[in-house]
Order: structure tokens, then sequence, then C-alpha cells
């Protein structure tokens, strides 16, 4: 939209309709896009509405009964019906054109994006950020980098929103949603639950705080509280006897997680699939659909036994998974009865409850 | 008569001026006053009948909406939750969603005025089944009174949505009562829209082919092919709710293999095109009322017709545009915004085709008319807006926000409300007999104009500044605008109970209207106001075309005389 | 010239009319035309309101086949098949009650109403029956449902092989929803039916009296299209609900 409007007219008006509180701030990669394409729908419709506006106004005055006493009877015009058809529908049609695009924009990553999970439970957001960082109802992230948020709900519909970065996601139980971003301005902005869901809907509000890298690699050092979510997740995949299976033996009874995210597995139906965060979490609570070919369908199903906390910590471990070593050196520890080999952890060493 | 497709030459003449009124009578026997008592009226066949019942129990919900529309606009006054608590809040809005959509919109114009007219439109005696006729009014009452019952018993806070599984498994409010009392009210709906399919396809009368029909009758049949096919789906979507919350098993709850999705497309499946159920008929009146107050035929006839079903059938397959950030399948969301967008076009035809009914008119500015350059300009912005909405990536920045309630609000109540408005003074005279004060009534007209958009265009603005909607408390910064809003709800509810106090007063002391105060044409001008109970003593024959402003003037100058 | 009167002058219609005629009807092929036209506008309202479970149970057995197959399995082939044999009955004596009619033969009308009420009502209990058996098994949603017999399935006594092939316990837990399915909308199926025979017996008492056998057939015919139609419903469900894919070791 540079080309078709001044840049200085730009920010004059989207800078001073924001400090009038009548415009959000434009601090997201995507906002000028999202902020042109209504500014040019507004344009429509100032000049639609001042339209029919100015034709009533004018057949009115002309045709007052005063003026026109007499009435001239028109059957139509088929000229002037193709007219009012055709112009609004190939606006309409550009309009979704436009659209479109901007939606494939929002909705669709890119591969380089750092990736934060999101959960969302009546009435608050946790934010949990790989390093093992948590967050509630607040989430930093640095200027600069595209982020990707993977969302899920604990419990009912609720809507992530961020209304200054121009982007907004459903968050659905039982299955993952993602939308991504990438913060152009330090601040600290408004985040939203959009959907109605519950009591305390309009109290599962935060603050999104938008730091420069410096900044932010200070405050992810500082907020480290314990584990990353891969750590957690190895305690878990250990705690939970998933490394009696999935031990990366060659005649182990499970297939080996070492690398297979991110790759296409055969099932047994014939079906390929593509291994991506859901499909994780999925063969974790329905395994009996999600059988690798080859393998027997004797994995047992954890719903009901594992928080979508507690899946987000696994499903980080398998996407951290490049070699089977740490999945066998857990299981020598869970297995023998000498004292476990000391790896210094950072942080509490209690079990974590799933 | 020819019909000609472009301007036409001849200069024909029209009414100059309406009739003296000081001479009008009220006649003797009319359907008011044909029976006595009250189970004349509760048992009656009669069309007329039926409709002022339900204009009656209209009124009643839709005060009860309001007060729950003022007591939100309250509590928002201020960005903190002070006013109430937030489990009564949601039910407000609830309740003010539910009441307003099943109880008010749905059936306000289809039921009342649809009632009233669409016989008399096409010179039939009744609806073809009379009996099932009060049949849908009693459903409606009930329907109406198990909401009442539900908000007495201490109300339900699942929004007018129900989505699940907050309603199915997270709340344990009157879920089950709401949803078998719209349930019932759907039947109401049904049962109206077959009523009116069934009375326009068999018993026009001699001469009244389709395209001679009024369009107010082309509006209401395709209202009625959407109530007819979409409401069931809405009834099976909320049975299967009821059951879930029954059984507790999890067809929408994804812990139990459920998918909430599947309640999302059942119920939009029905309640997108129920909005179309909602404005088709306001636009059929918006046609009657500018062509009488223009002395014109309407501009296009036949484009308006048409357009009148093609939103239906269009409107058929746009339901998944309440869903595009709910993690459907990007290629649907193209499929079903292209579609949005082509369901935009017939309504531009239509309000081009009525703006240029007014070129080389005569036109006057009754309080009808009023409502319906309000209609006009307030429709085209809200369906406008609506096109925002269709548009894909700017959807995801405004759903679920305000920008969302400011244009259904358009639509709805700028758009569908002042059409009833205008429906209902415009054929007032025609239903009681009596004029309404004219200067009383257009500044109500200008009331309600003024204060609606000083509540809802603001709401634009907080849309897009991010307000989500059902917020019971909100940032600081968005008050000023919030305020703002409230101060127009004011404006606003002054301007609603003004002609409901008028409306009532002229049942009295209005003037006496006679049988054609307006000038206009259509068979319900042609004869007494209130119409005998039989409308017709004899089958009219109809000879002429819709909106036949030079049969009119031609007509014989022998005065109908009323029957005594 | 004028064509709309409304004068007190005109008199009554002279036509002979039956007195069943509305006085809203130019005619009594009016009426029936109505009457007709708006039974099948009804049907297609029931299309729709049917159609909703339908696309639920095409879902959700997309997602989850192996449990629907099993869960199917439960249901009695035997029962099912003779219960539709019972509908089919009824719709054809229901047809020859609506030939009767208009023929004027009012016992053969009556005799023919009675049987359609009694292959309805026989259905009913051979549904009130499968529905008793499902809560012997715990198989109603909700009210206690176990999935034990698909983990554990019995052994067959005759031959000493398992009677199902045992699926997994989170497969297992979707059969929950084949069978919230299958009562739904067999339950919304046998509520149509009950109306049909509430209406049925008034409709047997009218016709006993002569009501429908002088000419006036309309209620007979727009009923037989209802009955009709409840009987094409249940044509649907029952390959769907029923006839799932067989279990390969039967």
């Amino acid at each position: 939209m540079d080309r078709f409007v001044s840049p200085v007219l730009w920010q004059f008006l989207t800078r001073w309709l924001h400090a009038s509180a009548l415009f959000p701030a434009e601090a997201s990669g995507i906002s000028p896009y999202v902020d042109a394409l209504y500014f040019f729908l507004l344009l429509m419709t100032v000049v639609g509405t001042s339209l029919v506006a100015l034709l009533l106004l004018t057949f009115c005055l002309r045709y007052r009964r005063e003026k026109s006493p007499v009435a001239t009877q028109v059957e139509g015009s088929t000229l002037l019906e193709a007219t009012w058809t055709i112009i609004p529908l190939a606006i309409f049609l550009l309009v979704f054109v436009w659209g479109a695009l901007l939606y494939f924009r929002i909705y669709d990553p890119p591969t380089n994006a750092m990736n934060i999970y999101i959960v969302g439970k009546q009435w608050m957001w946790k934010a949990e950020h790989p390093g093992g960082q948590h967050e509630i109802n607040a989430l930093h992230v640095p200027t600069g980098r595209p982020v990707q948020l993977t969302m899920i709900s604990q419990d009912v519909f609720h809507s992530f929103s961020i209304p200054d970065f121009r982007v907004k996601r459903e968050v659905i139980p039982g299955r993952y949603s993602t939308v991504w971003f990438e913060a152009t301005e330090p601040g600290t902005y408004h985040l939203f639950c959009t959907q109605y869901c519950g009591t305390l809907h309009s109290m599962m509000i935060g603050e999104v705080t938008v730091l420069t890298p410096d900044d932010y690699k200070k405050w992810l050092d500082q907020s480290t509280s314990g584990m990353s979510l891969a750590q957690n997740g190895e305690r878990l995949f250990a705690s939970m006897g998933c490394n009696a299976c999935h031990s990366g033996n060659a005649a182990a009874r499970g297939p080996n997680l070492a690398g297979v995210y991110g790759s296409k597995l055969t099932l047994t139906d014939g079906s390929e699939r593509l291994v991506d965060d859901a499909y994780l979490r999925d063969a974790i609570l329905n395994p009996s659909q999600h059988v690798t070919a080859g393998y027997a369908p004797i994995m047992p199903t954890y719903q009901g036994q594992i928080s979508e906390d507690g899946l987000i910590d696994l499903v980080e471990y398998i996407k951290t998974l490049q070699s089977n070593y740490r999945v066998q050196q857990t299981q020598m520890t869970s297995q023998s009865d000498q004292a476990a080999p000391t790896t210094p952890t950072a942080g509490t060493t209690e079990m974590v409850k799933p | 008569m020819s019909p000609s497709t472009s301007h036409s030459a001849p200069v024909t003449h029209t009414i100059l001026s309406l009739p003296d009124q000081s001479t009008a009578k009220m006649p003797k026997r009319h359907y008011l006053n044909n029976e006595d008592g009250l189970l004349s009226w509760l048992l009656t066949g009669d069309h007329k009948r039926i409709a002022i019942l339900y204009l009656i129990s209209i009124t009643f919900f839709f005060f009860i909406g309001g007060a729950f529309a003022g007591l939100i606009r309250l509590e928002l006054l201020t960005p903190q939750p002070d006013l109430v608590s937030a489990d009564t809040y949601n039910k407000f809005f609830t309740m003010h969603g539910i009441i307003m959509v099943f109880l008010f919109l749905v059936p306000s114009v289809p039921a009342t005025l649809g009632n009233f007219l669409i016989p008399i439109m096409l010179g039939a005696k009744d609806l073809a089944f009379p009996k099932i006729n009060l049949l849908s009014w009693y459903l409606y009452v009930a329907g109406g009174t198990l909401t009442l019952a539900a908000l007495v018993l201490g109300g339900v806070d699942t929004g007018w949505t129900f989505t699940t599984p907050l309603s199915t498994h997270y709340l344990n409010t009157h879920v089950l009562t709401a949803a078998t009392a719209i349930f019932i009210a759907g039947f109401s709906s049904i049962f109206t829209g077959l009523n009116f399919i069934v009375t326009v396809h068999r018993m026009r009368c001699p001469g009244m082919t389709w395209f001679r029909m009024p369009l107010f009758v082309w509006s209401h049949y395709a209202a009625s092919l959407l109530m007819v096919l979409g409401t069931p789906v809405l009834a099976i979507a909320l049975v299967l709710v009821a059951l879930e919350r029954i059984a507790g098993i999890g067809v929408f709850d994804p812990a139990k293999g459920g998918d909430p999705l599947l309640f999302q497309h059942l119920f939009w499946f029905y309640s997108h095109p129920a909005v179309y159920i909602m404005i088709l008929p306001g636009m059929g009146v918006i046609s009657e009322v500018i062509s009488t107050f223009s002395r014109k035929r309407v501009f296009g006839y036949t484009a308006v017709a048409f357009s009148s079903v093609a939103i239906a059938l269009f409107g058929f397959f746009v339901w998944e545009h309440h869903m595009f950030i709910m993690g459907v399948s990007n290629y649907s969301a193209l499929v079903f915004s292209l579609l949005t967008m082509l369901v935009a076009v017939p309504s531009a035809i239509k309000i081009f085709n009525w703006t240029f009914t007014l070129q080389k008119g005569s036109i006057t500015f009754e309080t009808p008319m009023l409502y319906a350059f309000g209609f006009m300009g307030l429709f085209t912005i809200g369906g406008l807006t609506g096109v925002f909405l269709g548009s894909l990536g700017m959807d995801i920045h405004l759903t679920e926000t305000y920008f969302i309630v400011a244009h259904f609000h358009f639509v709805m109540v700028g758009g569908m409300l002042m059409a009833f408005l205008a429906g209902v003074h415009f054929w007032w005279p025609k239903m009681t007999g009596r004029m309404y004060p004219e200067s009383l009534s257009k500044l109500a007209a200008v009331t309600t104009f003024i204060g609606f958009n000083l509540t809802f265009l603001p709401q634009f603005i907080l849309g897009y500044l991010g307000m989500p909607r059902r917020y019971h408390a909100y940032p600081p910064e968005f008050q000023v605008l919030n305020v703002l809003s409230t101060a127009g709800a004011t404006v606003l509810g002054i301007g609603y109970m003004l002609p409901l106090l008028y409306l009532g007063w002229s049942l009295k002391y209005g003037a006496i209207a006679g049988d054609n105060p307006w000038q206009a044409t259509g068979l319900e001008w042609q004869m007494q106001s209130p119409p005998i109970t039989s409308n017709f003593v004899e089958t009219p024959i109809m000879d002429h075309e819709a909106y036949d402003y030079e049969w009119l003037a031609n007509k014989t100058q022998k005065e109908v005389t009323t029957v005594g | 010239m004028d064509s709309v009167l409304t004068t007190a002058e005109h008199v009554e219609h002279e036509h002979a009319s039956l007195p069943q005629h509305r006085h809203h009807f130019e005619t009594e092929e009016q009426q029936r035309e109505v009457g007709t036209f708006g039974m099948w506008l009804f049907l297609l309202t029931e299309i729709m309101f049917f159609g909703g479970m339908f696309f639920a149970y095409l879902l959700y057995r997309n997602w989850y086949y192996p449990a629907f197959a099993v869960a199917s399995n439960q249901l009695s082939v035997p029962l099912g098949a003779f219960n539709t044999v019972m509908l089919i009955s009824s719709g054809f004596c229901m047809a020859v009650g609506v030939w009767a009619a208009e023929m004027r033969r009012k016992t053969l009308l009556v005799i023919m109403l009675i049987l359609t009420t009694v292959f309805g009502l026989i259905f009913i209990g051979v549904k009130g029956v499968e529905y008793h058996e499902k809560y012997e098994n715990h198989h109603i949603p909700g009210f206690d449902f176990s999935t034990a017999a698909f983990t554990n399935p019995p052994v067959d006594a005759k031959t000493g092989k398992l009677t199902e092939e045992p699926i997994s316990p989170d497969m297992a837990q979707h059969t929950e929803i084949y069978f919230f399915l299958y009562f739904a909308m067999t339950g919304m199926h046998a509520v149509h039916m009950i109306i049909g025979i509430v209406l049925l017996f008034w409709l047997i008492r009218r016709a006993n009296r002569g009501d429908f056998s002088s000419g006036y057939v309309a209620p007979i015919e727009n009923f037989g299209l209802y009955w009709h139609f409840v009987d094409i419903v249940w044509l649907f469900l029952f390959p769907l609900l029923y006839l799932i894919n067989r279990h390969p070791l039967h």
C-alpha cells in the first residue's frame, strides 16, 4: 500500500487515530496490511453509502410532490441493473481475493518461526516457552522474529486475540490451532479472550510485552524457573513408561521416535501422515488410529492421564529428540537399583505430576 | 398495457392528493368487532386476528428484550464490572439475544404483517391452513412462556449461540429450558412458513400470476423457504445439545471423542439463513412503502423479485463464514468467503432498485417513508460492513469484537426494525381503521434514527480497537466510546417508547382512516379499513399489474361502500 | 373496470359443498391440492430435521469406523429385518387403505387402517425389546455405559473363538457415540411413529363413522404420505445402523 498512499500520510493517519484512542496500534508486521484492507473497505462503505444517500437526497428534492406532482411510471432498465450488479460484484470479488491472500498469510506460519505454546482454560491463559518459562495471562516476545503460537484449550472454546497485532485464533479443546506474528514495536499490548467462555470471560485478559531482542534474552534468562518444556517431557516420557516400548532398540515394541517429527509416516491402514504437533498429541491420546506400519496396536491410551500441559511437554520433547541416547539412559535409570548418575539439572528435581 | 424495458415516454397522471378523510366513516362491521369475547380471539381462524395476537405478544417480548439491552448498556457505562455480577451480565446478553432473535425478529414482520396481508394481497379469503396458523401462535406463546420461565427460574447464560461444550458440559443454568423454548418457537416459524408457501402456490385469485404479486409477497415467499428448510436443522441441533446435557456423553465434547465444531456447523446452518428470514420480509415492506410514497411502480420489479429468491438460495451456502477462525480448513474458508461475496450482491441490487423507484416519482414524506429512508441508509452501511466480515483476512481481526455487534445491529435494528416500524405505521390504518398522529410519529422516527447512529457507530470503532463482545468489563481507554453508545441507547429507547404510546392512543382517538388513506395500489387498499372477516365478499379477479397507478387513477370514482 | 367488490350485495356460494369444505377455499379441488402440497412441504422439513442427525452419523462413522462396526454388531439383524418387514407391510396396508377410501369402500378402509396400526404397534414393541436389551447390556450412553463387550468380547461357546475382534480402549470409548446416535435416530423415528399411531386411532374412529367413504379422502391421503415418509426414514436407518460391514468372523 505504500505505492498507493504516501507513507507520510499513512503514518499520520494511523498514529493520529491511535493517539485519539480511535485506532489500535500497528505493532506487528501484518498490521499495516490489515489496515490497508480496512481503509479500502471503509472507503468502499463511505462511497457506497454516500452514493445511496446522495441519490436519495437528490431524488427526494427533485421529485418531491410540490416539484413533481405527476409520477412517471418506469418499468426498469436492464442497463442499470447490469451496472449495479457487476460493479458491486467486482468490488466484492476484489475484496475477496485481497482478504483471502491476507488470511493465508496470517494463518500460514513461516518455517523459521519460534514456537510458544498457549493453553487456555477457564479463565486464564498459560504461555509456555520452549525454554521452560511459564507465564500466566502474559506473553513476552521479541521484535523482529516470527513467533508461532500453538494453542489448545483445556475445557471450552476460547479465542486468543491480540488486536494490535491484528491476529486472532480460536483456541479449541481437543486439537491444536496455530497463529503467528512478528512484533515490530516494543511496548505492551492487550491480549483478550474473545470467545464467550463462561463467567469470567471478560477477565481472561492479559498483556503482551514486546521486547527488543536483547531485552528479551535478558528476560528469558531471569525468568527460567525450572526445566525447559523438553526436559519436563523427558521426565514424563520416563515416568509414564513410554521408554519401555519406544526405547529405540531394533526389536522394540514401539517405533523409534528420534527424528520422527517432521517426517512422513505410513500407518497400518496404508495412509501417509505428516508428523506434526497435532499428530503427536493425537497419537498419545488415540493410539489405535495412529499405528505405524509394521507395529502391533498395543499402545494404551493416555486419555485422562495427561493434562494438556503434559502433552505439550511430551510433544516438545519428541520434537527435539534426535537420538535415543537419553531415552536409553533414562531407561537404565528407572530400571537400575543403583544410584542414578547425576546429571546437573537446573531447578527442582521433584517429579512433575502429569 | 405493454411493459416497456426502459424509461417510458408517456406521462401518466397519478393521484395528486390524499382523499378527504374528514368524511371517512368507521365501517360498522369488520374483523375486529365481528365476534365478541375472549374465546372468539383465542380460537380464531381469521388470519387478521391471529396477526393482531402476534402483534401484541411480539411487542411484549420486544420490550423485555429491550429492557435487557438497557441493562447491558447501563453496565457498560463504566469499565469496571460494577453494576451486576459477571454471571448476571452473561444472562443479560443471553436473554437479550434469545428474545430479540427468536421471539421478536424472526416472527416480527411475517407473523404480524405477513399473516394479515398475504391472503388479502393474493385475493384469498384466508391462508391455506388457518388452524395451523393459530397453532403457530400458540407455539410461539409456549416458546415465549418457557423462555420467561427460564428467565424467572434464574436465567440462562450460554449466549444465544449455545456454543458447545460450554452449554453442554460447563454450565448449570437453565439451558434445557431455554433450548426447549427455542425448539418450540422454531416450529411456530416452520408452520408459518409452510402456510405462506402453500398459500402463494395454490391460493392466488384468478389473474394473479406470480409476476403480478406484490413484492411483499415475494419477499415472504423467499423467507418462508428459509423458514421451512432451515429451522428443522436448528431443532435437531438443540435436541442433540439437550440429549448431551441429559446423558452426559460427548457428541460435542472432544474429551470424549466428540467434535464441538459439529455443533457449530449444525447451528450456523440454520442461523445464517435465519438472518435472511429476518431481513427479507422487512425488504418486502420497503418495496411497498417506497412505491406508495413515490406513486410509482417499483423500479425493476423482476430484479427485485428474483433477488429475494437469490438471497434465500445463496443464504443457505454461506454459514461457515461464522467460523472462519475456528480451525476450519483454509480451503473451505475460501469457498465460503466467495459465496458470502455473492450473497451480498442481490441486496445491493435491491437498494439501487428502491433508490431509482424514487426517480421521476412524486414523493411525500409520511412516517413510513421516513422509516424506509432510515432503512436504506442504515442497511447499506450494515450490509457493506458485512463485506468486511466476509473478507477472510479482515474477519480475523474483526470477528468476535464489537464490530460484529455493530454490523448485525445495523442490519437487524437499523434495517429490520425500521422496516417493521415502517410497515406497522403503513398498514396501521388498514388494520385498525385509525390514523396515527403524523407529527409525533415523524418525531419518533427521527429520534430513533439519531439514537441508533449514536448507539452503534461508536461500536464499529470499538470493534476495530479490539474490544471483544460479551465483555462485562473493559480496558479504561474504551470508556468514552461506550458512554456515547449508552447515551445513544437512551435516545433510541425513547424513540421506541413513543410508538407504543401513540399507536395505543390512536386506537381510540386517532382520525378515521378510510379505505385508502395513502392512495396505494394493492388489493388490501381497495377494501374498507378494517377489512371484513372474509376479506372479500366475492373472489377478485386480478387484471392489472402490481403497483399499477394508472389503474388506480382510472378506477371509477364510485367509492367503495362499507359493509353496513 | 372494477375487479374487486366488497359490497354486501353478493350472495353466498351456490355450489353444493361437502360438510368438510372450508370456506376460505374456492373449490374442494383447491382444498385437496392445498392439503397435499402442505403435507409434502412438511415432509421436506422432516427430511431437514433427520438430515442433521444423518450428517452427524456420517461424520463420526467416518472418523471412528472400527468402533461403529463392532457397536453395530450388537444390534440384532433378525429383529431389525423383521421390523423392516413390519413397516413395509404397514405401508402396504396404508396404501390399500388410501385406495379403499378413494373407492369409497368403508369396511376395507377400516380394516386396512387397523392392520396398519397393528403392524406399527408390533414395530414399536420390537423396538422396546431392543431398547430393553441395550439397557441390560449397559449400552445406553450416559447411564452406566460399559465398553467391556468391545474391549473384552466374549468367547463363542461353540467355536471356542472370540465373537468379536477386540478393539483398543480408546476406540471402544467411541462406541458410546454410536449408541447415542442409534438412540437419537431410532428414538426420533419412534416418536414419529407413535404420533402416527395416535393419529391412526383417530382416523380409524372417523373412518368407522363413514367420514372418509363419501369422497372426502384428504386426511387419509395426507396421512398416508406421512406414514410412508416415516417408513422411508426407517429404510435408511436400518442399513446404516444395522448392516455396517458385518464382521469377517461371521
